[in-house]
């Protein structure tokens, strides 16, 4: 701001006055330091962000074995994975615990941060509270849910007697497994989406609110009319948010079954992610896996994408 | 506001540092576990730590009371166990191999279950050797399979055997008792010389007591008929001796399938896999009444069930004769900061005297022909079952028991197909498809 407002003739003093080892350093000041400022996070990335991704992709054109054998192997690593059963498998149980686990948890969340939009005592203890099962560590979540979904002696098998349900085996039956790990996923990241939610409902005028009211909406129709189109930026970024965690999807299956990427003795709910695993360090086929983390990308952005569409027409775009 | 051109070629150079070193500590702070074991340049001053890593259920290794006793009278160096896991195949294994390839993380003596030798063994840079450290001389103590079981081929001796397998049925005698059936250790052995007699018992246990199936579920006994069919089929089972994958030529395979599948349509199994956590609650909580049980499974046993089962369980002999299933080695990675006390500790935990007082204290059979001949193994008994005479039941047939040969990618291929046993128990194979899909299963794990 301040090189501008100089009257031209003080700057022009300015610069004579100054050796020319200063004005070189001037120049520097100006041109690199404002790159210098930034990048500490695009060093980071680079090192951490980019050079796995290139490194995944390179090594995904290779059969590259334990042993350490590396061989160019083109594209047979994705044909492969495309004509295999277990890898699609895999797709299926993360898409379909995706869907069961996302649609309720966006329900619920917005249900929840309505909720906490209002005026009520001891308001910054009960919204702070809903974020307490994300700061759990997931191994105690895992342990309280493999213990309320055991066949034999679960809380859950146990409740669900009373209405003559006979014993469900959480781990051996596919639906029954996506819905317990769907819950174990809901009832982590429901409340953090509340909040993010919540803090977008706080972004919005009230005066639109009060301006509503005096033109006889309900309630409903604030939130239907006012709440849900003025959300839908926040709602943008959770619902991606979700569409990348979902996909990846890993601790909770994982501590499901004891720790084990099986995932279930025939796959029952093995996700990509656990796939990737499996196929890497437990097969020790890194092409293979390499190959499969970057189909897992595609799928991502084949979500995001499919998501961003929903998400632009909520609130009736126009 | 301007900042004089000092302070800002000085900001400038301090941004730059600090950038640097964030990316220097997250760097370093990404490349891994470090070792815990102290820096060899202080060993003077503070004591080495040995790190033992081990897997199994329930006791495991049985170490516990032998590395008490080690750390009271060697205050230089330290035995530290670090218990990973129960699973060997689906998570230990894989995990150390990952360590071994990384070259860091490991610890500084490994146990390694038979399923995992015959990877250990085609890489011999994985490891320290152990004649370098004088322990050639205990070649003396073991069985030629075991010891040669540790000796890679260019003759680089790796691993000490720890305890071999041997075969026993464990029951709950208090539930034969409530089922009217004999629950004292002879009778029960006399009830079934065969499998199919040993179904018929499972047929009456159950119709008498509600809420408690006959036996865990498919896998142990199809390990335990496996290794007993082994011995009749050139002890091999996945592999043959060059490697080549014969799940499908091998007859052991097939008749121990079959009886896996009867045994489960009969429903006589509590549809539960050994080394899961619902398995080691159903130990405990008598989801079970029997299970096959080799001499390390004892200490399995007792540490699931824990002190309400003790009394409750006991031991008899397996129907069909013995086998040998299962048995460990030790071994020090090359990438250990003390080889040498590493071997130590090896050596220690391998001797006769310290495998003798495993034996009596937890179970495991010892692999060390010393240990196997003295009188307190011999005459061992097992106050956690009922005082059964162990050493009668798996000492006296320890000398005889037969090596099996198990090829490099056993533990990959060994889970494949308890995988698909289990699914087909567990109701997500159909009886009729699952032969074909643990073909099918099993070539894909060793391809």
């Amino acid at each position: 701001m301040s090189l501008d407002t100089l009257p031209r003739a003080a700057r022009n003093n300015h610069r004579r006055a100054r050796p020319p080892g200063r004005r070189w350093r001037s120049r520097l000041d100006v041109k690199a330091m404002p790159y210098a400022l930034v990048s500490p996070y695009f060093l980071l990335f680079a090192a951490f962000g980019l050079f796995p991704l290139v490194f995944t992709l390179y090594y995904s054109l290779y059969d590259y074995d334990l042993a350490g054998t590396v061989e160019w192997a083109g594209l047979d690593n994705y044909t492969a994975l495309l004509g295999d059963e277990d890898f699609w498998n895999a797709v299926v149980n993360t898409v379909a615990m995706f869907l069961i686990a996302t649609v309720p948890q966006m329900l619920l969340a917005l249900l929840l941060a309505n909720a906490l939009n209002k005026r009520f005592r001891l308001r910054l203890p009960i919204r702070m509270s809903v974020l307490l099962p994300l700061v759990t560590s997931v191994v105690a979540v895992a342990v309280v849910f493999t213990q309320l979904y055991a066949r034999d002696w679960g809380l859950v098998n146990w409740v669900l007697s009373w209405f003559g349900v006979d014993k469900t085996n959480w781990r051996a039956e596919r639906i029954p497994a996506w819905i317990a790990i769907a819950t174990m996923v809901d009832w982590r990241w429901t409340g953090y989406n509340a909040i993010i939610f919540l803090a977008g409902m706080q972004t919005i005028p009230r005066d639109l609110y009060e301006a509503a009211a005096i033109d006889g909406a309900s309630r409903r129709r604030q939130f239907w009319q006012i709440t849900l189109p003025m959300l839908r930026p926040t709602m943008i970024f959770v619902v991606l948010n979700s569409t990348i965690g979902g996909l990846t999807l890993f601790s909770e299956p994982t501590t499901f079954y004891g720790g084990n990427v099986d995932g279930g003795s025939q796959g029952q709910f093995q996700t990509v992610a656990m796939f990737i695993v499996k196929q890497g360090f437990r097969e020790f086929d890194y092409g293979y896996a390499a190959a499969a983390a970057w189909l897992l990308f595609l799928l991502i952005l084949i979500g995001a994408a499919i998501n961003f569409l929903v998400v632009q027409r909520i609130g009736g775009r126009k | 506001m301007m900042i004089s051109k000092r302070r800002g070629g000085l900001a400038a150079a301090s941004a730059l540092a600090a950038a640097a070193l964030t990316v220097a500590s997250c760097g370093s702070g990404g490349s891994g576990t470090e070792s815990s074991s102290a820096p060899a340049s202080s060993a003077a001053a503070e004591p080495v730590t040995i790190r033992v890593q081990t897997f199994g259920g329930g006791t495991n290794f049985g170490y516990k009371n032998a590395i008490t006793k080690w750390n009271a009278e060697h205050k230089d160096i330290q035995i530290k166990e670090e218990h990973l896991t129960d699973q060997f195949e689906q998570q230990y294994w894989p995990q150390m191999i990952q360590w071994l390839q990384a070259g860091n993380g490991a610890g500084d003596v490994v146990g390694i279950d038979e399923g995992g030798m015959g990877l250990a063994k085609a890489h011999p840079e994985w490891w320290a050797d152990l004649k370098e450290f004088g322990l050639d001389g205990r070649k003396a103590d073991y069985p030629a399979w075991k010891w040669e079981n540790g000796v890679t081929a260019d003759g680089k001796l790796f691993g000490l055997g720890t305890d071999i397998g041997g075969m026993s049925i464990c029951y709950r005698a208090d539930l034969f008792k409530k089922a009217g059936l004999p629950s004292d250790r002879e009778k029960v052995s006399a009830l079934w010389p065969t499998w199919d007699e040993f179904m018929n018992v499972g047929k009456t246990f159950q119709s008498k007591v509600k809420d408690t199936k006959f036996t865990d579920g498919t896998n142990t006994l199809y390990q335990v008929v496996l290794y007993q069919e082994a011995a009749k089929n050139g002890n091999v089972t996945y592999f043959d001796k060059d490697n080549n994958l014969i799940v499908d030529k091998n007859p052991a395979v097939k008749t121990a399938f079959d009886f896996a599948t009867k045994i489960s349509q009969q429903g006589l199994t509590a549809k539960l896999r050994n080394f899961t956590e619902e398995w080691a609650a159903g130990t405990q909580k008598g989801a079970f009444a029997t299970l096959g049980c080799p001499s390390w499974m004892l200490g399995a046993v007792s540490g699931n069930a824990g002190d309400t089962g003790k009394g409750k369980w006991d031991v008899a002999a397996v129907p069909g004769g013995g086998g040998n299933w299962g048995g460990s080695w030790l071994a020090v990675p090359k990438q250990s900061k003390h080889p040498k006390e590493a071997a130590m500790v090896a050596d220690y935990l391998t001797n006769a005297q310290t495998e003798a007082s495993i034996f009596s204290d937890f179970g495991n059979m010892p692999s060390n022909t010393q240990a196997q001949q003295d009188p307190a193994v011999q005459g061992a008994k097992n106050e956690y079952f009922n005082d059964a005479p162990i050493g009668e039941i798996f000492a006296k047939s320890a000398s005889s028991l037969q090596p099996v040969f198990l090829g490099v990618k056993h533990a990959q291929v060994k889970n494949a197909i308890e995988s698909v046993i289990q699914g087909m128990d567990d109701g997500s194979v159909p009886y009729d498809k699952a032969w074909q899909q643990l073909v099918d299963d099993a070539v894909k794990a060793a391809g």
